[in-house]
Formats: C-alpha cells, sequence, structure tokens
C-alpha cells in the first residue's frame, strides 16, 4: 500500500492527512516532535491567559486518528534521504516513504541581537515556547516587566497574554505605528490607542540593539539602539516575524530558498515530494501574494489541495480571494481581497470611524472604474460569503455600500452602522447611494 | 477595588455562614393548643398518633429540629404501621413524613430567628447580596475595558474544579437535599422570608416561597454580573433582562399574587412537560373547580405546548424558550455562568446525551399518558400499574433528583446545564423541532475559522462547536440554546446565531471558503 508521510501535525499536514484519507485508503503517518496530537497554535495564547487547558486547543479527540488510520509518530526528523525515500530520525529509526509532504511550519525570526540565546528569552510559536513562559512569567512576582520586540500579529498576542497576568509590559516596535507594513494609517493608529488604553508601555519608532545578561545566564534588562536606554526585565520576547522552519532539510537534495520551494502544484524539485503550509516557497508569487505565506488559512489550503494531487486529482494550488483576520486585545479584526498599507495609483480609498475610536472600516477601489479590491474592518464581522461573491462578479464599491446590510455579520441586536457609513461615503463622492434593506434571498443565493 | 472585593467576600461568606448555622438554632415546643388547631385542620383521625404526639412531643423543649423532627416522625411511622396492619385505612396519614414534620415545627418553633425575621433576612439574605455586589460590581474596573475577559478561568480554584468548586458543590448538593427531603430541618429559613410572603399574599413562608425568592435573588445578582461582563455585547445583555423578567414575574410574582386572590399557583410561562405534573388529577381537579381563569389556565397549558412553543422554536430557535425565558436556564446563565466552560464536548458524552434526554421525554409522556388515563377512567391502576407510583418515581427521580440536586448542584462539577443537556424533556422536544424544523442555525463565516477552541470550550451544552465552524458548516443540533456565547467568545468574528431561511441551513462541505473557486465548485456540488 502506498505510504504517505506527513512531516509536521499543525493544521497544513492534518488538513493534507484527512483529505488524504477521505479520498484514498492510502497509509498515513504523520511525524511530529513537538506534540502527540494536532493543536490550534493560534490558541497557545488562550492557554497561558487562562481561556482554555491545552486539550481544548486540540481539535480532534485522540481516538479520532486511529479511527482515521492514521498514524502518529512521536520524532525528530534529522535527515531525509530522497534517493532511498527514507527518513532519518535523531532518535536513531528511519522510516519508508512513497510519498512525503513537507509541513514543518515556522520558527521565530533571531536577527543576531547580542544575548538573543539568554534564558528567559523566547519566541511565541511552540508548544515549548508557552512552558518557557509559564517557568519565567508566572505572575508579576517573578516576572516584574516583561520586553516584546516586534509588532506583528504575534507579539501583541504575546503582549496581551502578559497583560492578563498584570505583567507590566514594554512594547518595542520597529515602525513608527502599531504594523503599518500591512495596515493602513487609520488602522494602524487605532491599534496604537488600544495598546495604549490597555496600559502597555508602547515604544514606536525603535529598535533592540543588545539584551544583557545577569551572572546566570538569564535576561537582566535590553538596550534600545536609539537612546541607549536600558530596560530592566525578567522576560524578553522576540516576536519580530517567522521563517521556514527547514534546518535539517539543507542538507537533503531537496531545493530550498527561504523555505522549499515548490511548483505550482506543491511539489519539490524531487518528484512526490511536496511541501505545504509556512515552509512551502512558491518560485514566483501567485497574483498579488508573497511567495511565503505564514497564514493559518494558506495552509489550510495547501492541506486540501495537495491532497487532491495525491490522491489522483492533479490540482494546482490556486487560493481564491486573499482573506484574513486577527484580534487585537479587544479590537476584532477581518480582511478581505486587498486593502495596503500605501493605496497604489489606481487605488482609491473610504475610511470611516466611529466616533468611539474603536469601530472603522476601510475600503479600497479602482478609481477608474469602481471595481471593488478589498476591505478592512475593526470593530465589524464581515461575512466572508458576501465579500468572496462581490470580488468573483467583480462588483463596484457602490454596490458594496448598498448592499452592506447583507455584508455585516455581527451578532444580532448589536447597534448597526451602515446609514452613518453610506452617508460619509456619499458626502465624500457626491454619490447618491442607497442602502438596501437586508435580504436573505441575497446572502444565501436563493433562486 | 481589590479591598472592596475582600470586603464583599467577606461579608457575603459572613451571611452563608449565618444562614447555614441558621438550621441550628433556635428551640421547638410544641404547645397543646396549637397541635390540637394542627390535627383539627388536617382532620387527622388517628388517635394513636395524637395521644403518642400528645405524650412524647407536646409541652417539651427540643433544642434542635433534628430530634423534633425524628421523635414526630418515629410517631407517626409507628401509627401508620399499626394502622395500616389493621387496615384502618382512614387513619393512615398519608403525607410526607418530613412534610408533616415541617408543618408541625413551622408553628411549633421559637427563639430569636422566628422573633426577629427582619434581622436575620438582613443578617443572611441581606449581607449575602451587600456582600456578592461589592464583590461583583469592581469588576467594571478590575475586568479591564469592555470585552471577553475569561482571564484565569482554568487557573482559578472556583472554576476549574478545584477546592472551591467542590465546596460549592457540596453546598448547592445539600441545600436542595434539605430543600426537597427535609424541609423540616429548614424552617428558619423559611422564617426570615415570612414578611414577604405576607405582604405578597397574606401567607407564611413555605420551603417552596423560600425556594423562589431565593431563586430570583441569586439570579438578579448574578444577573448584574453577567452584565458587567458582557457589557460589550446586547444579545447577552437583552436575553439576560428577558430571563430575570421571566423568572421574577412569571414564576415568582403572579403565582403568588395568583394565591392571593384565591387562584391556583400557576407559573404561565412553564410548559408542559418540564412542567410534569400540569396534567396530574389534583391539578385538573383544581383548575376545573377555579372557574374562568382556572379553565383559561387549563387551555393555555395545552396550546402553550402544542402551538405556541413548537410554532416559536420554528421561527426562533429553542432559544426562546431555553436561554430567554426558562427559570432553569435562568438559573443557568445567571448562577451557571461561571461554569459554562466544564461541560464535557466529548462524542461519548454527546451519545449519553441524547439517549437519556430522550428517555426522559418519553417518560414523562408515558406517565401523563397513565396519569390522563387514569383520570378519565376514574380508576388508580392502568395495567396493573399504580399511576400513583410512577409520579412518584417520576417526581422523585426526575423532578427532584435530576433538576435540583444534579441539575443544579453539579454546576461547579459538570457545568451549568446539567439538567438542560440531559434531562429536561422539555428541551427534548424542543430539540427535536430544531434539529428538524426551524430557520435557527449558528452560521459559520466562511473559511474564518481558526480551529482555536473557544467556542467549544465555553459551550454549556457541551456541542463541539468548533468541529463544524472548522469545516466551515453551519452549527445544527437539538442541543444548541442559542445562549451566543459561542459568538461572543469567538476571537475572529465566525459565528453568527441566525433565524433565516431553511434551504441551505444543514450545509456540509468538502473544502472551506478560501480555496480556488473551481476546485470548490467541483468538490461542494457534487
Amino acid at each position: 500500500m502506498e505510504h504517505i508521510v506527513i512531516i509536521g501535525n499543525g493544521i497544513s499536514g492534518v488538513t493534507a492527512a484527512r483529505h488524504i484519507r477521505k479520498l484514498s485508503d492510502k497509509k498515513i503517518t504523520i511525524v511530529s516532535a513537538e506534540t502527540d496530537y494536532f493543536f490550534s497554535r493560534t490558541a497557545l495564547m488562550y492557554v497561558y491567559m487562562g481561556h482554555m487547558k491545552f486539550e481544548h486547543t486540540q481539535p480532534y479527540e485522540h481516538w479520532f486518528w486511529k479511527k482515521n488510520r492514521i498514524d502518529l509518530k512521536k520524532a525528530y526528523v534529522r535527515d531525509i534521504d530522497t534517493t532511498s525515500k527514507t527518513l532519518h530520525f535523531e532518535e536513531g529509526e528511519s522510516l519508508q516513504y512513497d510519498s512525503l509532504i513537507i509541513a514543518t511550519g515556522s520558527k521565530p525570526n533571531k536577527f543576531g541581537w547580542p544575548g538573543q540565546n539568554l534564558d528567559a528569552v523566547m519566541g511565541l510559536y511552540h508548544k515549548q515556547d508557552l512552558e518557557k513562559l509559564e517557568k519565567y512569567a508566572p505572575n508579576n512576582k517573578i516576572c516584574k516587566r516583561a520586553v516584546v520586540v516586534g509588532g506583528g500579529l504575534i507579539g501583541i498576542e504575546l503582549v496581551e497574554m502578559l497583560h492578563s497576568r498584570n505583567i507590566p509590559v514594554t512594547f518595542l516596535v520597529r515602525e513608527d505605528s502599531f504594523w503599518d507594513i500591512v495596515l493602513p494609517k487609520g488602522e494602524s493608529e487605532m491599534i496604537n490607542r488600544e495598546i495604549r488604553n490597555n496600559h502597555i508601555d508602547l515604544r514606536l519608532g525603535v529598535n533592540l540593539k543588545e539584551i544583557k545578561s545577569d551572572e546566570t545566564g538569564k535576561v537582566k534588562s535590553v538596550i534600545i539602539a536609539e537612546t541607549g536606554e536600558e530596560i530592566p526585565c525578567d522576560v524578553v520576547g522576540l516576536t519580530a516575524g517567522v521563517s521556514p522552519n527547514i534546518d535539517f532539510i539543507k542538507t537533503a537534495a531537496i531545493e530550498t530558498g527561504r523555505g522549499v520551494k515548490v511548483d505550482r502544484f506543491l511539489e519539490t524539485n524531487i518528484p512526490n515530494v511536496y511541501a505545504i503550509g509556512d515552509c512551502a516557497e512558491q518560485h514566483d508569487p501567485i497574483g498579488q501574494r508573497r511567495t511565503i505565506e505564514a497564514v493559518w488559512y494558506t495552509g489550510r489550503i495547501m492541506g486540501e489541495t495537495v491532497a487532491q494531487t495525491i490522491c489522483g486529482n492533479k490540482t494546482e494550488y490556486k487560493p481564491g480571494h486573499w482573506f484574513n483576520s486577527a484580534k487585537f486585545i479587544d479590537i476584532e479584526y477581518q480582511t478581505y481581497g486587498w486593502v495596503w498599507a500605501q493605496p497604489k495609483a489606481n487605488e482609491s480609498r473610504f475610511y470611516w470611524e466611529h466616533a468611539n475610536g474603536k469601530i472603522c472600516i476601510h475600503i479600497n477601489y479602482d478609481t477608474a472604474n469602481n471595481a471593488f479590491i478589498g476591505i478592512n474592518t475593526l470593530g465589524i464581522r464581515m461575512r466572508h460569503e458576501f465579500f468572496d461573491r462581490i470580488l468573483n462578479e467583480k462588483r463596484s464599491v457602490d454596490y458594496v455600500l448598498e448592499h452592506l446590510a447583507d455584508a455585516n455579520f455581527d451578532p444580532e441586536f448589536y447597534k448597526l452602522h451602515e446609514k452613518a457609513i453610506v452617508a460619509k461615503f456619499n458626502q465624500e463622492n457626491n454619490t447618491n447611494i442607497q442602502l438596501k434593506k437586508k435580504s436573505w434571498k441575497r446572502i444565501f443565493q436563493l433562486s | 477595588m481589590k479591598n472592596i472585593q475582600n470586603t464583599g467576600l467577606s461579608l457575603f461568606l459572613i451571611g452563608l455562614a449565618i444562614f447555614i448555622s441558621l438550621i441550628f438554632l433556635g428551640k421547638y415546643e410544641l404547645s397543646s393548643e396549637v397541635f390540637d388547631n394542627f390535627v383539627s385542620n388536617k382532620g387527622i383521625k388517628s388517635e394513636l398518633f395524637i395521644n403518642d404526639i400528645k405524650s412524647k412531643v407536646v409541652g417539651k423543649a427540643f433544642s434542635n429540629p433534628f430530634s423534633f423532627s425524628s421523635e414526630i416522625i418515629d410517631v407517626l411511622e409507628t401509627a401508620n404501621a399499626t394502622h395500616k396492619r389493621n387496615e384502618a385505612w382512614d387513619k393512615v396519614i398519608w403525607d410526607k413524613p418530613h412534610s408533616l414534620s415541617y408543618e408541625i415545627a413551622k408553628s411549633a418553633a421559637k427563639g430569636h430567628v422566628k422573633e426577629h425575621k427582619g434581622l436575620y433576612w438582613w443578617l443572611t439574605f441581606g449581607l449575602g447580596i451587600i456582600g456578592a455586589l461589592l464583590f461583583i460590581i469592581p469588576n467594571v474596573i478590575t475586568l479591564g475595558p469592555p470585552g471577553i475577559k475569561n482571564n484565569g478561568i482554568f487557573h482559578s480554584k472556583a472554576t476549574n474544579r478545584g477546592w472551591i468548586g467542590w465546596f460549592v458543590f457540596i453546598f448547592l448538593v445539600s441545600f436542595y437535599l434539605l430543600l426537597y427531603f427535609r424541609p423540616d430541618y429548614i424552617v428558619n429559613w423559611t422564617y426570615t422570608v415570612d414578611p414577604i410572603n405576607i405582604a405578597l399574599n397574606g401567607n407564611l413562608a413555605s420551603q417552596w416561597f423560600l425556594y423562589g425568592f431565593l431563586y430570583c435573588t441569586v439570579m438578579t445578582v448574578m444577573a448584574i454580573r453577567m452584565y458587567i461582563k458582557y457589557r460589550h455585547n446586547k444579545y447577552q445583555v437583552l436575553r439576560t433582562t428577558s430571563v430575570l423578567f421571566f423568572q421574577i414575574v412569571f414564576a415568582f410574582l403572579i403565582p403568588e399574587i395568583l394565591v392571593r386572590f384565591e387562584k391556583p399557583w400557576y407559573d404561565f410561562k412553564n410548559a408542559f412537560p418540564l412542567d410534569y405534573d400540569f396534567f396530574y388529577s389534583w391539578n385538573l381537579d383544581e383548575l376545573i373547580a377555579s372557574g374562568g381563569l382556572g379553565l383559561f389556565i387549563l387551555i393555555w397549558g395545552i396550546v402553550l405546548t402544542l402551538v405556541i412553543v413548537p410554532v416559536m422554536v420554528y421561527f426562533f430557535g429553542k432559544r426562546w424558550y431555553c436561554s430567554w425565558v426558562c427559570g432553569c436556564g435562568g438559573l443557568a446563565e445567571t448562577l451557571g455562568d461561571p461554569y459554562r466552560q466544564l461541560s464535557d464536548k466529548t462524542v461519548k458524552s454527546w451519545k449519553l446525551e441524547r439517549w437519556v434526554v430522550h428517555s426522559v421525554l418519553i417518560f414523562a409522556l408515558v406517565m401523563t399518558g397513565f396519569t390522563l388515563y387514569a383520570y378519565f377512567s376514574e380508576s388508580q391502576y392502568v395495567l396493573g400499574i399504580n399511576t400513583q407510583t410512577i409520579q412518584d418515581i417520576y417526581g422523585f427521580l426526575i423532578g427532584a433528583i435530576f433538576a435540583g440536586v444534579i441539575g443544579t448542584g453539579f454546576y461547579p462539577i459538570f457545568g451549568n446545564r446539567v439538567w438542560c443537556r440531559f434531562g429536561c424533556p422539555l428541551a427534548a422536544y424542543l430539540g427535536i423541532v430544531q434539529r428538524f424544523k426551524s430557520r435557527f442555525r449558528i452560521t459559520t463565516n466562511g473559511g474564518q475559522c481558526i480551529s482555536c477552541g473557544n467556542c467549544s470550550t465555553y459551550c454549556e451544552q457541551g456541542i463541539d462547536v468548533r468541529a463544524y465552524a472548522q469545516k466551515g458548516e453551519n452549527i445544527v443540533r437539538a442541543s444548541c440554546v442559542g445562549c451566543g456565547i459561542c459568538s461572543a467568545v469567538c476571537p475572529r468574528g465566525v459565528l453568527k446565531l441566525e433565524n433565516g431561511p431553511e434551504q441551505g441551513r444543514i450545509n456540509p462541505k468538502e473544502i472551506l471558503l478560501g480555496n480556488d473557486v473551481d476546485l470548490m465548485n467541483l468538490l461542494n456540488k457534487k
């Protein structure tokens, strides 16, 4: 029987395994050194915060794997021999495969800062990082201050985590405004305010120079490059992005760049060896996407896609319209289509913000033909299906505004802002767009 | 803030300690005058019982309710045994021993509590309420800005089955055991609420009035906690207001006021088969004897169950009842909210749930069938089974043990909806309607789920919400009471409770939104 081996039990690898099982009877083995069972990495923060126990982050009960004949192997892959189709494990054993899927995810970036490997300096990615955090920052007596370096999605999560245990946090962000390489000014500034409202010591436009050690080899303080200021602290979080976790592959015949190089079918230069998720790197970007996408959703989509190919329905990786989401402390963020931090030459923008400063929407559209390009929302939930259809049907910004009631996905009885939004657009653009009433028929595309 | 909270907690615990110690306070002395009155009011014909009580109890001082109760029950059982042996059926006293003992104790007790009812109300209820509010209200500041603040829930001894949880469990279970089976021990508690009962309808408080008043009090205080915790979420605020309103007005005030006008005690929102004794002969007789209002109640009760309930479930899902109206749901959503994360999410427990809850529904229907057959055929026995016996078994197992002792007592261990999920026959009925014929669903927002598990963790009904959301499927489950917390705790805006068209409500998918449009069309539209 054909043996499919998957390295990595994250969302990409597990999605691939589930779909291969649905489509075929092949033997499947998932290898991981991190944990025995699949867990949701995005939920690690909630374990530290006490919202959940670690077992709650596991989407499948333990019997699931046996029942679906997916073998789980806890081992660390030392080397891949692609000629004999063998994996060699650190522990000394080996495993034969017919097809191999590399889904090893990412590892936190470290940029050669002095002191980056001291005790109590950590990223937030693996389950082991959580255990380290629990050890070095269990409360604000043992950890009197923490410094988080890097203003992205993981950085703000780590800040929120530490804050939940009343640990004072200094947040060092290289950019002049939080995540402003992705978020336009309005959104980015709203998040700056949200961070500061939660009494986080947010430092914008600063870089880390060095992490200083105490006599035991544990972090004592950090030095800021621009000012030379020394900030005493007990924990340092390094959250300056992630990069593919592929060091063990570098010796194999598999072509790598920053990630494992794959073609449009997610296959590497070696036949029957595939790479998916955070660790895969496209030779050329697909549409406006980056060549490496470290996002939950793209990992899942690649898993769904590669399973088709492996099970005989050769399928190109052609992700649909871009979407993403996050939560910045108490403010939820969703995005559909593209809204760049800076508008491109052909683009116009419409921004509406609520007087409370915690809700906004930002629409990007084509100046020439009014075609809708994308939307960011903070503090309002929107329907994925709605915007996916809008993008498929290449609708205009006017159409989107007319049908905002269809798009809204906030819980029932929430205050709706559609009238105010449309009124502002009409005023700014001298238009006369009329808001349509919500229609189930349109929402669910019923005939 | 911390100091205010600690003061509040201390006051609350002092109030609780006084409340518990009341059981052991006071004296019980039955005067012959009071006893004679009691005998003639009850129409007791057993000389044996009367004489024994006179010689063994009347005029004697008992220092606690336990010895007083055991003496009366001894006498009662000896008398009844003799009468039964002699087949002197008219002399047998059919009352439940502890209920009879309660009635005697209520008039026989003496002491500080009975003489200072108001004072003791303040020392128990008063301190409890003030203490709890001082503990809860500072949350406006300590929880931080409005938003989901579940910080530390699984680190807390109270909400993660720690020793505080077990202590609460023991207290609640003991409370329900006393309430249902040893009312004669808690006579002192009822004194504290006598003045309120008298103000409402002129009667002295029974243990059931005490329970009703306590229920409303606890719900009100814990509703304030809900208002603070979910102040950013209008659905939760409205829902909490609704359950509180229906509990206080429909389950408490209206029935007590009906009694003042010598009408039957009736809770207009309590639908059969949750209201399992609605078709009992004593209730039917009482309703029929109460003229126009009685007849209205009779028809209302039937229409409520057969028409209003299922039609409303069709339009809004069972939530309109279970988490907007119902008293059991009301307590679960207020007092029980801190425990919602303790429900079991395994597939095994889901299987158990379906077996148990539907068995209870069948049990309730069969029992009612027997009851009605007996009522109309005017015979006590159906198929050789005494309907009284089957009613007693139901009342004991389901009405008292399941709904009360387990249903609420186990909040800190198995979560706040044990009764609603595993035991409530009405929930089973509504669930069948919701599953097969309803516009209600929890919509999953395309491909936005990140499988974090907040929704499943905080589902009080033990539904593995994530299992559906991560596949892009809507959640359509018989047991969902539509509390809306899954949607509230979702960090990515994936879940929305909606009443929409039935078409496409259940929507299994091969792959999720966000993948290649053509591949989705190919795989999902097979």
